[in-house]
Protein backbone atom coordinates (compact mmCIF):
# COMPACT_ATOMS: atom_id res chain seq x y z
CA UNK A 1 0.00 0.00 0.00
CA UNK A 2 2.74 2.33 1.02
CA UNK A 3 4.60 1.45 -2.12
CA UNK A 4 1.54 2.14 -4.18
CA UNK A 5 1.13 5.57 -2.64
CA UNK A 6 4.77 6.39 -3.29
CA UNK A 7 4.37 5.16 -6.83
CA UNK A 8 1.31 7.32 -7.30
CA UNK A 9 3.07 10.31 -5.84
CA UNK A 10 5.99 9.79 -8.20
CA UNK A 11 3.64 9.54 -11.16
CA UNK A 12 1.82 12.68 -10.07
CA UNK A 13 5.08 14.55 -9.70
CA UNK A 14 6.21 13.43 -13.11
CA UNK A 15 3.03 14.61 -14.70
CA UNK A 16 2.87 17.77 -12.64
CA UNK A 17 6.37 18.96 -13.40
CA UNK A 18 5.93 19.88 -17.06
CA UNK A 19 2.55 21.47 -16.37
CA UNK A 20 4.03 23.57 -13.63
CA UNK A 21 6.91 24.71 -15.81
CA UNK A 22 4.46 25.64 -18.54
CA UNK A 23 2.39 27.58 -16.06
CA UNK A 24 5.33 29.66 -14.89
CA UNK A 25 7.91 30.04 -17.62
CA UNK A 26 10.85 32.29 -16.94
CA UNK A 27 10.97 35.08 -19.50
CA UNK A 28 14.48 36.50 -19.65
CA UNK A 29 13.95 39.41 -22.05
CA UNK A 30 13.86 42.05 -19.34
CA UNK A 31 16.45 40.53 -17.03
CA UNK A 32 20.04 41.50 -16.51
CA UNK A 33 23.14 40.79 -14.47
CA UNK A 34 25.16 43.17 -12.33
CA UNK A 35 28.81 42.34 -11.64
CA UNK A 36 29.64 42.46 -7.94
CA UNK A 37 33.33 43.01 -8.35
CA UNK A 38 34.62 42.49 -4.83
CA UNK A 39 32.72 39.34 -3.97
CA UNK A 40 32.97 37.40 -7.23
CA UNK A 41 29.22 37.23 -7.66
CA UNK A 42 26.60 38.46 -10.09
CA UNK A 43 23.22 39.85 -9.16
CA UNK A 44 20.27 38.82 -11.33
CA UNK A 45 17.99 41.83 -11.79
CA UNK A 46 14.60 42.42 -13.32
CA UNK A 47 14.18 45.63 -15.30
CA UNK A 48 10.39 45.76 -15.19
CA UNK A 49 10.21 45.03 -11.46
CA UNK A 50 13.23 47.22 -10.77
CA UNK A 51 14.38 44.53 -8.36
CA UNK A 52 17.13 42.04 -7.62
CA UNK A 53 15.99 38.44 -8.01
CA UNK A 54 18.99 36.37 -6.98
CA UNK A 55 22.70 36.40 -6.31
CA UNK A 56 24.88 33.83 -8.08
CA UNK A 57 28.26 33.29 -6.42
CA UNK A 58 31.58 31.64 -7.16
CA UNK A 59 32.77 33.47 -10.28
CA UNK A 60 36.30 34.29 -9.08
CA UNK A 61 38.03 37.68 -9.45
CA UNK A 62 35.57 40.01 -11.16
CA UNK A 63 37.56 43.20 -10.68
CA UNK A 64 37.41 44.03 -14.38
CA UNK A 65 34.62 41.80 -15.56
CA UNK A 66 32.17 41.85 -18.43
CA UNK A 67 29.78 39.41 -20.00
CA UNK A 68 27.88 38.50 -23.14
CA UNK A 69 24.61 36.62 -23.63
CA UNK A 70 23.62 33.61 -25.68
CA UNK A 71 21.15 34.38 -28.51
CA UNK A 72 18.28 32.81 -26.51
CA UNK A 73 19.05 35.17 -23.59
CA UNK A 74 19.31 32.25 -21.22
CA UNK A 75 23.06 31.97 -20.67
CA UNK A 76 25.59 34.60 -19.72
CA UNK A 77 29.29 34.12 -20.35
CA UNK A 78 31.16 36.07 -17.70
CA UNK A 79 34.77 37.10 -18.31
CA UNK A 80 36.74 37.60 -15.09
CA UNK A 81 40.05 39.31 -14.57
CA UNK A 82 41.58 36.05 -13.30
CA UNK A 83 41.02 34.39 -16.68
CA UNK A 84 37.84 32.69 -15.52
CA UNK A 85 35.15 32.09 -18.12
CA UNK A 86 31.91 31.24 -16.34
CA UNK A 87 28.67 30.17 -17.99
CA UNK A 88 25.67 31.21 -15.92
CA UNK A 89 22.14 29.96 -16.51
CA UNK A 90 19.85 32.83 -15.57
CA UNK A 91 16.75 30.64 -15.74
CA UNK A 92 17.95 28.15 -13.12
CA UNK A 93 20.08 30.87 -11.50
CA UNK A 94 23.24 28.82 -11.27
CA UNK A 95 26.68 28.35 -12.73
CA UNK A 96 26.56 25.58 -15.32
CA UNK A 97 30.21 25.57 -16.39
CA UNK A 98 33.41 27.36 -15.56
CA UNK A 99 36.96 27.21 -16.91
CA UNK A 100 40.02 29.23 -15.99
CA UNK A 101 41.42 29.75 -19.46
CA UNK A 102 44.30 32.17 -18.85
CA UNK A 103 46.12 34.01 -16.08
CA UNK A 104 44.86 37.51 -16.73
CA UNK A 105 41.95 38.36 -19.00
CA UNK A 106 40.30 41.58 -20.08
CA UNK A 107 37.11 40.88 -22.01
CA UNK A 108 35.19 38.72 -24.41
CA UNK A 109 32.70 38.40 -27.22
CA UNK A 110 30.25 35.93 -28.69
CA UNK A 111 30.02 35.11 -32.41
CA UNK A 112 27.00 36.26 -34.41
CA UNK A 113 25.69 32.68 -34.55
CA UNK A 114 26.10 32.26 -30.80
CA UNK A 115 28.32 29.19 -31.17
CA UNK A 116 31.72 30.61 -30.24
CA UNK A 117 32.82 32.58 -27.21
CA UNK A 118 36.15 34.42 -27.45
CA UNK A 119 38.23 35.83 -24.60
CA UNK A 120 41.06 38.37 -24.88
CA UNK A 121 43.95 37.95 -22.50
CA UNK A 122 46.77 40.02 -21.11
CA UNK A 123 48.63 36.94 -19.90
CA UNK A 124 49.35 34.95 -21.97
CA UNK A 125 48.67 37.66 -24.55
CA UNK A 126 46.16 36.61 -27.17
CA UNK A 127 42.65 35.36 -27.80
CA UNK A 128 41.19 31.99 -26.98
CA UNK A 129 37.96 30.78 -28.51
CA UNK A 130 35.58 28.32 -26.89
CA UNK A 131 32.58 26.24 -27.87
CA UNK A 132 29.61 28.10 -26.35
CA UNK A 133 27.91 24.83 -25.34
CA UNK A 134 30.78 22.99 -23.69
CA UNK A 135 33.41 25.70 -23.08
CA UNK A 136 35.96 23.45 -24.76
CA UNK A 137 38.70 25.45 -26.44
CA UNK A 138 38.40 25.42 -30.22
CA UNK A 139 41.18 27.89 -31.08
CA UNK A 140 44.16 29.49 -29.39
CA UNK A 141 45.46 32.64 -31.08
CA UNK A 142 48.61 33.95 -29.37
CA UNK A 143 49.40 37.54 -30.30
CA UNK A 144 52.57 38.21 -28.33
CA UNK A 145 50.90 41.24 -26.75
CA UNK A 146 48.34 42.28 -24.23
CA UNK A 147 45.18 42.01 -26.29
CA UNK A 148 42.29 44.48 -26.01
CA UNK A 149 39.21 45.67 -27.87
CA UNK A 150 37.84 42.22 -28.72
CA UNK A 151 34.48 42.38 -30.50
CA UNK A 152 32.32 40.15 -32.65
CA UNK A 153 31.75 41.10 -36.27
CA UNK A 154 29.22 39.74 -38.76
CA UNK A 155 30.27 36.59 -40.62
CA UNK A 156 31.47 34.58 -37.60
CA UNK A 157 34.41 36.92 -37.12
CA UNK A 158 36.21 38.38 -34.13
CA UNK A 159 38.28 41.56 -34.24
CA UNK A 160 40.89 42.46 -31.61
CA UNK A 161 43.86 44.74 -31.12
CA UNK A 162 47.27 44.59 -29.49
CA UNK A 163 48.35 47.12 -26.86
CA UNK A 164 52.06 46.38 -27.31
CA UNK A 165 52.36 45.97 -31.08
CA UNK A 166 49.60 48.24 -32.38
CA UNK A 167 48.12 45.65 -34.72
CA UNK A 168 44.48 44.71 -35.26
CA UNK A 169 43.67 41.15 -36.28
CA UNK A 170 40.46 39.85 -37.82
CA UNK A 171 39.85 36.17 -37.12
CA UNK A 172 37.32 34.66 -39.51
CA UNK A 173 35.74 31.43 -38.23
CA UNK A 174 33.62 30.70 -41.30
CA UNK A 175 35.53 27.43 -41.46
CA UNK A 176 36.58 25.87 -38.22
CA UNK A 177 40.23 26.85 -38.71
CA UNK A 178 40.34 30.61 -38.29
CA UNK A 179 41.65 32.73 -41.14
CA UNK A 180 43.59 35.64 -39.66
CA UNK A 181 43.93 39.01 -41.37
CA UNK A 182 46.52 41.27 -39.74
CA UNK A 183 46.37 45.03 -40.01
CA UNK A 184 49.55 46.77 -38.94
CA UNK A 185 50.17 50.41 -37.96
CA UNK A 186 46.95 50.98 -36.08
CA UNK A 187 48.89 53.28 -33.76
CA UNK A 188 50.83 53.26 -30.51
CA UNK A 189 49.26 51.60 -27.47
CA UNK A 190 45.63 51.11 -28.46
CA UNK A 191 43.72 50.83 -25.16
CA UNK A 192 40.22 49.76 -26.20
CA UNK A 193 38.00 49.51 -29.25
CA UNK A 194 34.39 49.37 -30.34
CA UNK A 195 32.44 48.15 -33.32
CA UNK A 196 29.38 50.01 -34.52
CA UNK A 197 26.03 48.27 -34.23
CA UNK A 198 25.89 47.62 -37.99
CA UNK A 199 29.22 45.80 -37.76
CA UNK A 200 30.92 48.05 -40.27
CA UNK A 201 33.27 50.38 -38.40
CA UNK A 202 35.84 49.31 -35.82
CA UNK A 203 37.39 52.18 -33.89
CA UNK A 204 40.33 51.85 -31.52
CA UNK A 205 41.41 54.58 -29.12
CA UNK A 206 45.14 55.29 -28.78
CA UNK A 207 46.95 55.99 -25.56
CA UNK A 208 50.49 56.32 -26.95
CA UNK A 209 49.77 58.87 -29.64
CA UNK A 210 47.15 61.38 -30.72
CA UNK A 211 43.78 60.34 -32.04
CA UNK A 212 41.98 57.14 -32.89
CA UNK A 213 42.19 54.64 -35.73
CA UNK A 214 39.22 53.24 -37.62
CA UNK A 215 38.78 50.27 -39.94
CA UNK A 216 36.05 49.81 -42.53
CA UNK A 217 35.20 46.15 -42.13
CA UNK A 218 33.11 46.23 -45.30
CA UNK A 219 36.35 46.68 -47.22
CA UNK A 220 38.07 43.55 -48.56
CA UNK A 221 41.41 44.88 -47.36
CA UNK A 222 40.71 47.20 -44.42
CA UNK A 223 43.31 49.95 -44.03
CA UNK A 224 43.91 52.03 -40.90
CA UNK A 225 42.03 55.33 -41.12
CA UNK A 226 43.42 58.01 -38.82
CA UNK A 227 40.78 59.90 -36.88
CA UNK A 228 41.62 63.20 -35.17
CA UNK A 229 45.37 62.72 -35.74
CA UNK A 230 46.14 66.04 -34.10
CA UNK A 231 44.10 65.35 -31.06
CA UNK A 232 45.02 63.39 -27.99
CA UNK A 233 47.13 63.85 -24.99
CA UNK A 234 49.08 66.43 -27.00
CA UNK A 235 52.39 68.16 -26.34
CA UNK A 236 51.83 68.33 -22.63
CA UNK A 237 50.95 64.79 -21.73
CA UNK A 238 47.90 64.63 -19.56
CA UNK A 239 47.94 62.06 -16.78
CA UNK A 240 45.21 59.47 -17.19
CA UNK A 241 43.90 58.00 -13.95
CA UNK A 242 41.60 55.53 -15.60
CA UNK A 243 41.60 54.38 -19.19
CA UNK A 244 38.38 55.35 -20.93
CA UNK A 245 36.15 52.59 -22.23
CA UNK A 246 34.87 52.40 -25.76
CA UNK A 247 31.55 50.62 -26.07
CA UNK A 248 29.16 50.13 -28.94
CA UNK A 249 26.75 52.81 -27.65
CA UNK A 250 28.44 55.51 -29.65
CA UNK A 251 26.10 56.56 -32.42
CA UNK A 252 23.96 59.66 -31.97
CA UNK A 253 22.13 60.32 -35.20
CA UNK A 254 24.87 60.98 -37.74
CA UNK A 255 27.75 61.26 -35.27
CA UNK A 256 29.83 59.10 -33.01
CA UNK A 257 30.50 60.34 -29.51
CA UNK A 258 33.72 59.18 -27.87
CA UNK A 259 35.51 59.91 -24.60
CA UNK A 260 38.78 61.85 -24.96
CA UNK A 261 41.96 60.49 -23.37
CA UNK A 262 43.35 62.68 -20.61
CA UNK A 263 41.28 65.72 -21.55
CA UNK A 264 38.01 66.56 -19.81
CA UNK A 265 36.09 66.36 -23.08
CA UNK A 266 33.97 64.15 -25.24
CA UNK A 267 34.58 64.19 -28.98
CA UNK A 268 32.02 64.21 -31.78
CA UNK A 269 32.90 62.60 -35.10
CA UNK A 270 30.89 62.46 -38.31
CA UNK A 271 29.98 58.82 -38.82
CA UNK A 272 30.43 58.96 -42.61
CA UNK A 273 33.57 61.04 -43.01
CA UNK A 274 35.16 60.33 -39.59
CA UNK A 275 36.04 64.01 -39.30
CA UNK A 276 35.59 65.98 -36.10
CA UNK A 277 32.32 67.84 -35.69
CA UNK A 278 32.73 69.17 -32.16
CA UNK A 279 33.94 68.81 -28.60
CA UNK A 280 32.05 69.15 -25.34
CA UNK A 281 33.93 70.19 -22.21
CA UNK A 282 33.09 67.90 -19.33
CA UNK A 283 33.42 67.81 -15.57
CA UNK A 284 36.43 65.46 -15.63
CA UNK A 285 38.19 62.82 -17.69
CA UNK A 286 35.39 60.72 -19.15
CA UNK A 287 35.38 56.95 -18.68
CA UNK A 288 32.16 56.02 -20.49
CA UNK A 289 30.34 58.30 -22.91
CA UNK A 290 27.23 56.31 -23.68
CA UNK A 291 24.51 57.28 -26.08
CA UNK A 292 20.98 56.48 -25.03
CA UNK A 293 19.67 53.86 -27.48
CA UNK A 294 17.77 56.52 -29.44
CA UNK A 295 20.93 58.63 -29.61
CA UNK A 296 19.30 61.78 -28.27
CA UNK A 297 21.30 61.95 -25.02
CA UNK A 298 24.82 61.00 -24.02
CA UNK A 299 25.54 60.09 -20.43
CA UNK A 300 29.10 60.49 -19.20
CA UNK A 301 30.87 59.30 -16.06
CA UNK A 302 34.36 60.23 -14.94
CA UNK A 303 37.70 58.99 -13.67
CA UNK A 304 38.87 59.18 -10.09
CA UNK A 305 38.65 61.52 -8.19
CA UNK A 306 35.62 63.01 -9.97
CA UNK A 307 33.84 59.67 -10.22
CA UNK A 308 30.84 60.67 -8.12
CA UNK A 309 29.29 62.68 -10.95
CA UNK A 310 27.32 62.12 -14.14
CA UNK A 311 26.70 64.63 -16.88
CA UNK A 312 24.05 64.32 -19.56
CA UNK A 313 24.71 65.90 -22.95
CA UNK A 314 22.07 66.75 -25.54
CA UNK A 315 23.34 65.27 -28.79
CA UNK A 316 21.76 67.97 -30.95
CA UNK A 317 23.12 71.05 -29.17
CA UNK A 318 26.15 69.13 -27.75
CA UNK A 319 25.54 70.99 -24.50
CA UNK A 320 25.34 69.63 -21.00
CA UNK A 321 21.70 69.61 -19.97
CA UNK A 322 21.93 67.87 -16.62
CA UNK A 323 24.51 67.12 -13.96
CA UNK A 324 24.11 65.20 -10.73
CA UNK A 325 26.02 63.18 -8.17
CA UNK A 326 24.59 59.70 -7.73
CA UNK A 327 27.25 58.87 -5.13
CA UNK A 328 30.84 57.70 -4.66
CA UNK A 329 32.45 55.77 -7.53
CA UNK A 330 29.99 55.66 -10.40
CA UNK A 331 31.40 52.81 -12.49
CA UNK A 332 28.91 51.93 -15.19
CA UNK A 333 25.59 52.77 -16.80
CA UNK A 334 23.16 50.62 -18.75
CA UNK A 335 20.08 51.86 -20.55
CA UNK A 336 16.91 49.86 -20.84
CA UNK A 337 16.68 48.73 -24.48
CA UNK A 338 14.43 51.63 -25.50
CA UNK A 339 16.19 54.09 -23.26
CA UNK A 340 13.41 55.18 -20.90
CA UNK A 341 15.51 54.30 -17.85
CA UNK A 342 19.18 54.11 -17.02
CA UNK A 343 20.67 51.87 -14.35
CA UNK A 344 23.81 53.19 -12.71
CA UNK A 345 26.23 51.26 -10.50
CA UNK A 346 27.55 53.31 -7.60
CA UNK A 347 30.29 51.11 -6.22
CA UNK A 348 31.08 52.72 -2.90
CA UNK A 349 27.44 53.32 -2.05
CA UNK A 350 26.81 49.61 -2.63
CA UNK A 351 23.84 50.42 -4.82
CA UNK A 352 22.48 50.29 -8.31
CA UNK A 353 20.41 53.43 -8.88
CA UNK A 354 17.67 53.65 -11.46
CA UNK A 355 16.78 56.95 -13.13
CA UNK A 356 14.14 58.11 -15.56
CA UNK A 357 16.02 59.51 -18.56
CA UNK A 358 13.33 62.09 -19.39
CA UNK A 359 12.74 63.60 -15.97
CA UNK A 360 16.10 62.55 -14.38
CA UNK A 361 14.10 61.49 -11.35
CA UNK A 362 15.52 58.64 -9.29
CA UNK A 363 13.08 55.75 -9.39
CA UNK A 364 14.65 53.08 -7.21
CA UNK A 365 17.80 51.89 -5.51
CA UNK A 366 18.87 48.26 -5.42
CA UNK A 367 21.41 46.99 -2.90
CA UNK A 368 24.47 45.41 -4.52
CA UNK A 369 27.94 44.53 -3.26
CA UNK A 370 30.50 46.84 -4.98
CA UNK A 371 28.55 46.85 -8.24
CA UNK A 372 30.37 47.51 -11.50
CA UNK A 373 29.15 46.44 -14.96
CA UNK A 374 25.40 46.19 -15.61
CA UNK A 375 24.33 44.04 -18.56
CA UNK A 376 20.76 43.63 -19.76
CA UNK A 377 19.89 40.57 -21.83
CA UNK A 378 18.84 42.77 -24.77
CA UNK A 379 22.56 42.91 -25.54
CA UNK A 380 22.18 39.37 -26.89
CA UNK A 381 20.76 40.80 -30.07
CA UNK A 382 23.29 43.53 -30.71
CA UNK A 383 26.55 43.26 -32.60
CA UNK A 384 29.56 44.30 -30.56
CA UNK A 385 27.99 43.96 -27.12
CA UNK B 1 50.67 70.95 6.81
CA UNK B 2 53.46 72.18 4.55
CA UNK B 3 55.78 72.48 7.55
CA UNK B 4 55.02 68.93 8.64
CA UNK B 5 55.67 67.66 5.15
CA UNK B 6 59.08 69.31 5.23
CA UNK B 7 59.95 67.59 8.51
CA UNK B 8 58.88 64.32 7.03
CA UNK B 9 61.16 64.68 4.05
CA UNK B 10 64.37 65.14 6.03
CA UNK B 11 64.82 61.65 7.49
CA UNK B 12 63.87 60.18 4.14
CA UNK B 13 66.66 61.88 2.25
CA UNK B 14 69.15 60.77 4.89
CA UNK B 15 67.91 57.28 4.43
CA UNK B 16 68.40 57.34 0.71
CA UNK B 17 72.07 58.18 0.99
CA UNK B 18 72.93 55.96 3.91
CA UNK B 19 70.59 53.18 3.16
CA UNK B 20 73.20 50.45 2.68
CA UNK B 21 73.56 49.37 6.30
CA UNK B 22 70.77 47.11 7.45
CA UNK B 23 70.84 48.34 11.03
CA UNK B 24 70.88 52.00 10.01
CA UNK B 25 68.05 51.27 7.69
CA UNK B 26 65.98 49.61 10.37
CA UNK B 27 66.50 52.47 12.79
CA UNK B 28 65.64 55.05 10.19
CA UNK B 29 62.62 53.09 9.06
CA UNK B 30 61.40 53.13 12.62
CA UNK B 31 61.99 56.87 12.75
CA UNK B 32 60.00 57.40 9.62
CA UNK B 33 57.23 55.13 10.80
CA UNK B 34 57.01 57.02 14.07
CA UNK B 35 56.97 60.28 12.19
CA UNK B 36 54.27 58.95 9.90
CA UNK B 37 52.10 57.71 12.70
CA UNK B 38 52.50 61.03 14.48
CA UNK B 39 51.01 62.62 11.40
CA UNK B 40 48.45 59.93 10.99
CA UNK B 41 45.72 61.49 13.04
CA UNK B 42 45.54 64.49 10.74
CA UNK B 43 46.76 63.23 7.42
CA UNK B 44 46.69 59.52 6.73
CA UNK B 45 43.47 57.59 6.44
CA UNK B 46 44.61 53.98 5.97
CA UNK B 47 41.20 52.71 4.96
CA UNK B 48 40.81 55.39 2.32
CA UNK B 49 44.30 54.67 1.00
CA UNK B 50 43.73 50.92 0.92
CA UNK B 51 40.56 51.57 -1.02
CA UNK B 52 42.49 53.83 -3.40
CA UNK B 53 45.13 51.13 -3.95
CA UNK B 54 42.73 48.30 -4.66
CA UNK B 55 39.97 50.19 -6.44
CA UNK B 56 41.79 52.93 -8.33
CA UNK B 57 45.34 51.64 -8.78
CA UNK B 58 43.45 48.37 -9.28
CA UNK B 59 41.78 49.65 -12.43
CA UNK B 60 45.11 49.04 -14.19
CA UNK B 61 46.95 46.74 -11.76
CA UNK B 62 43.99 44.55 -10.78
CA UNK B 63 41.85 44.58 -7.66
CA UNK B 64 44.15 41.99 -6.10
CA UNK B 65 47.21 43.75 -7.59
CA UNK B 66 48.06 40.78 -9.79
CA UNK B 67 48.48 43.06 -12.77
CA UNK B 68 46.44 44.04 -15.80
CA UNK B 69 47.36 46.71 -18.28
CA UNK B 70 49.86 47.73 -15.61
CA UNK B 71 52.33 45.32 -13.99
CA UNK B 72 51.95 42.99 -11.02
CA UNK B 73 52.25 44.96 -7.76
CA UNK B 74 52.22 42.11 -5.28
CA UNK B 75 54.76 42.39 -2.50
CA UNK B 76 56.81 39.42 -3.72
CA UNK B 77 57.24 41.10 -7.08
CA UNK B 78 58.15 44.46 -5.56
CA UNK B 79 60.56 43.20 -2.88
CA UNK B 80 63.69 44.43 -4.69
CA UNK B 81 62.43 48.03 -4.75
CA UNK B 82 62.93 50.26 -1.77
CA UNK B 83 60.04 52.40 -0.60
CA UNK B 84 61.61 55.66 -1.84
CA UNK B 85 61.73 54.41 -5.41
CA UNK B 86 58.12 53.29 -5.23
CA UNK B 87 57.08 56.57 -3.64
CA UNK B 88 58.77 58.44 -6.49
CA UNK B 89 57.00 56.32 -9.12
CA UNK B 90 53.65 56.89 -7.43
CA UNK B 91 54.16 60.64 -7.19
CA UNK B 92 55.75 61.28 -10.58
CA UNK B 93 54.65 58.38 -12.76
CA UNK B 94 56.79 56.76 -15.45
CA UNK B 95 57.22 58.79 -18.64
CA UNK B 96 56.12 57.14 -21.89
CA UNK B 97 54.02 54.61 -20.07
CA UNK B 98 50.43 54.60 -18.85
CA UNK B 99 51.57 55.19 -15.23
CA UNK B 100 50.39 58.71 -14.37
CA UNK B 101 51.84 61.01 -11.73
CA UNK B 102 49.59 60.91 -8.66
CA UNK B 103 51.14 64.04 -7.17
CA UNK B 104 48.14 66.17 -8.18
CA UNK B 105 45.83 63.89 -6.21
CA UNK B 106 47.70 62.66 -3.14
CA UNK B 107 50.28 63.99 -0.70
CA UNK B 108 53.86 62.76 -0.37
CA UNK B 109 52.95 61.19 2.97
CA UNK B 110 50.12 59.28 1.36
CA UNK B 111 52.40 58.08 -1.45
CA UNK B 112 54.94 56.88 1.13
CA UNK B 113 52.21 55.08 3.03
CA UNK B 114 51.10 53.36 -0.19
CA UNK B 115 54.68 52.37 -1.08
CA UNK B 116 55.16 50.72 2.32
CA UNK B 117 51.74 49.13 2.16
CA UNK B 118 52.55 47.57 -1.22
CA UNK B 119 55.69 45.99 0.24
CA UNK B 120 53.71 44.23 2.95
CA UNK B 121 52.21 40.82 2.20
CA UNK B 122 49.00 42.14 3.75
CA UNK B 123 48.40 44.25 0.65
CA UNK B 124 47.03 41.24 -1.21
Amino acid sequence: MKQLILGLAATLMMTMAPIESKAEPTATGDLGLVIERASGSVLLVDQSERAALARIEGLGDLSHASLVYSPDQRFAYVFGRDGGLTKVDIVTRQIVNRVVQAGNAIGGAISDDGQLVAVSNYEPGGVRVFDADTLEMVADIPTGSKTIGLVDAPGRRFVFTMWDTGETWIADFTDNTPQITKIRDMGKNPYDALITANGRTYITGLFGEDGLTALDLWSHTPEPIRVLPDYGRGQQEMPVYKMPHLEGWALTGREFVLPAVGHPQVLWIDADTLSETGRTQTHGQPVFAMARPDGRQVWVNFAHPLNDTIQVIDSVSKEIIHEFKPGPAVLHMEFTPRGHEVWISVRDAGKVMIYDTQTFEKLREIEADSPSGIFFTARAHRTGL
Amino acid sequence: MARLAQQERTPLSVRTTEGSGWAARAVLTTTVLVATSALAADVIDPNALKRLVHQDCGSCHGLSLKGGLGPDLRSDTLQHYNPEILTGVILDGIPDTAMPPWRPLISEEEAEWIARYLLQPEAQ
